[in-house]
């Protein structure tokens, strides 16, 4: 099992990025295919989803980071494991 | 004698705690069952900036103010104590939300309209990221041990039945007022504002008579209170890693399942397969009004067998049956699956309604109305207007000459057609049933999570541990459902199918959920933690 999640950690890994460049690669694209009038409100839609989601796809590499990295081979069963 | 006392102590906390974080639900979704209305009277679409300022209402306050209010009231609430976090954010969001039934529309206050509402909303958001978080820690700390799940999951029915009351009042001052009068700029429409005045009123008087949480006061009492959770939360390796856990292996999930059954259904059913305003929100209430008593079985089921595999079970669910689901949510509601009534006119056409633009008097629309019946019972409304564009002829006085052979008509090439379908009997308990079930997997994903979370972080940094992810899973993952639905069903259209493939949003939540569900099964435990007193 602690197999598994090592090596599912680097797929998280693999993930976290390409998730990035794939919102950056639609932001693009939508702001540069909205018409002149929605063009400033579709760019605030997707300043505000990559504002958001860039760090939320950090946090999943890191997860990914841990998992490679056996952290989650036990989880802790009490507070003081945790502090 | 004092086992009574205890559960009657209990039962207090659970029904204050419920009641406030229920209005503040009501408070939340207000704002965008009625967004259509809202947009019209302080957005208008043709008032270039106005509209950037509902797309800030909209996104901001879900996706970062909630989860910014997370880390605020979190950290208050680890630092101050639970009681009084809660109630200020309970305070932050009725005072809001009243206010925003009292500004006055766009066309009266002109751009204070947008902005005043605008920072009202974010307000909102504010409150909400505070307040959950306050109340499933509250009456976790309260319960008694082996019921956490059974207790807390009284607080998740709180996001349902806020929706349904929402769903509730406004259909009741709709109907009873006429969509005319309800959409005025102060029309029925500001009233949902103005009764959360009352419900939030008698709500802080509740909460006022409650007492700190015991583990809390405890902590404090012995001087064990945190200094700074924002960086043990986050910045200490241990906690951080479980904070990851929370959102990655069980509230993204959640969250999106959460979304698709409860909003992004109602919204297909109406906007998709174009069942009729009052029919489309009537029948999500009986659909919540049946399942919600699920969140209660889940939770207490939780205590029994364990959080996880109820959760997850839940997801797969979710992730195996939402496309047969919606397909047949398309089927249902399809004029081709059923037979006109022949012994009947098989279409009522109404007479012509004309109407001149306001705007520009050149501009004439011609609104026709067919009424088609089925042999089951259901009956379809097609509503067409077409635009017709006059091309004037003028007299030598600059008037407007009728009678002028070279008056041109021009009409539009593609009318706008409405489309109202009201459903028969069965197919509209049908409908209810798909409903139904995918309201039984928001019970199972969402009933024991807040047991599963409170038991997941220590006391003197819970707040703040379990709010952040809680609000980036639901506000974030599960928020952008319609947003990222729509955007997939975009990427479907093509010159040969105009429409794209109704059912690819689903891919979203689907793969939200299918990730999640791969994380949980190999990284969470099914153990409950017995001591939350650490």
């Amino acid at each position: 099992m602690n197999a598994v999640k090592k090596l599912l950690g680097y797929v998280w890994m693999l993930i976290a990025p390409a998730l990035i460049c794939f919102l950056v690669y639609q932001a693009v694209e939508k702001i540069s295919a909205a018409a002149e009038i929605q063009r400033a409100n579709v760019a605030l839609q997707w300043v505000i989803i990559l504002l958001v989601f860039t760090p939320i796809c950090i946090g999943f590499f890191i997860f990914g980071k841990y998992a490679s990295a056996n952290e989650y081979a036990q989880l802790p069963e009490s507070s003081t494991e945790i502090e | 004698m004092i086992q009574e006392k205890k559960q009657n102590g209990i039962a207090f906390v659970i029904g204050a705690s419920s009641v406030g974080t229920l209005i503040e639900w009501y408070d939340f979704y207000i704002f965008g069952m009625l967004a259509t209305i809202i947009s019209k009277q302080f957005f208008p679409a043709d008032a270039g900036t106005a509209a950037l300022l509902s797309t800030l209402a909209i996104f901001a306050a879900g996706f970062i103010v909630r989860p910014f209010g997370a880390l605020v009231f979190g950290r208050l609430g680890d630092l101050i104590g639970r009681k009084h976090t809660f109630l200020l954010t309970l305070v932050i969001m009725g005072g809001s939300t009243f206010a925003i039934g009292l500004v006055p529309g766009y066309a009266t206050i002109g751009w204070a309209a947008p902005i005043l509402v605008l920072i009202l909303r974010l307000l909102q958001g504010l409150a909400l990221g505070g307040e959950y978080g306050g109340a499933a820690t509250y009456v976790a700390e309260h319960a008694p041990q082996g019921q956490r799940g059974f207790w807390t999951s009284w607080i998740q029915t709180t996001a349902t039945l806020g929706l349904f009351l929402a769903l509730g009042v406004i259909i009741l001052i709709r109907s009873s007022q006429g969509v005319e009068k309800f959409s005025a700029e102060w029309g029925g429409w500001r009233y949902p504002f103005w009764i959360s005045l009352l419900l939030v009123g008698v709500s802080i008087l509740i909460r006022m008579r409650m007492s700190e949480s015991p583990m809390f006061s405890k902590l404090k009492s012995e001087g064990k209170t945190s200094v700074n959770p924002l960086k043990e939360s986050f910045g200490h390796k241990g906690n951080f890693k479980m904070v990851l856990l929370a959102l990655f292996g069980a509230v993204m999930g959640q969250g999106v399942v959460w979304y698709t059954g409860q909003f992004y259904a109602q919204s297909f059913i109406e906007t998709v397969c174009k069942v009729e305003f009052i029919q489309s929100r009537n029948l999500m209430l009986w659909a919540i009004l049946l399942a919600t008593p699920c969140f209660v079985l889940f939770g207490w089921l939780s205590d029994k067998v364990g959080r996880k595999w109820i959760m997850l079970i839940g997801m797969l669910a979710a992730v195996l049956t939402y496309r047969p689901i919606y397909k047949q949510f398309l089927s249902l509601t399809n004029a081709k699956n059923r037979i006109e009534k022949i012994d009947l006119s098989k279409t009522t056409a109404s007479e012509p309604k004309v109407v001149t633009d306001a705007k520009e008097a050149t501009k004439i629309y011609v609104t026709q109305t067919f009424d088609t019946a089925y042999t089951d019972g259901a009956h379809f409304k097609y509503t067409k207007t077409d635009t017709l564009h006059l091309t004037v002829a003028y007299n030598a006085d600059l008037k407007i000459d009728a009678s002028n052979p070279s008056l041109v008509i021009s009409k539009s090439v593609k009318p706008n057609v409405v489309i109202e379908k009201t459903m028969d009997d069965t197919t509209y308990w049908n409908l209810i049933w798909l409903v139904f079930i995918q309201i039984v997997y928001v019970t199972m994903v969402y009933g024991p999570i807040a047991a599963f979370l409170v038991e997941m972080f220590p006391t003197k940094i819970r707040y703040t541990s379990m709010s952040l992810p809680y609000h980036i899973g639901n506000g974030v993952f599960g928020g952008l459902v319609p947003f990222l639905g729509t955007l997939i069903v975009e990427f479907t259209k093509s010159p040969e199918s105009p429409m794209g493939d109704a059912l690819a949003g689903l891919w979203y939540p689907i793969g939200v959920a299918s990730v999640c569900l791969i994380i949980g099964v190999f990284y969470l435990s099914n153990k409950i933690d017995k001591n939350v007193m650490d």
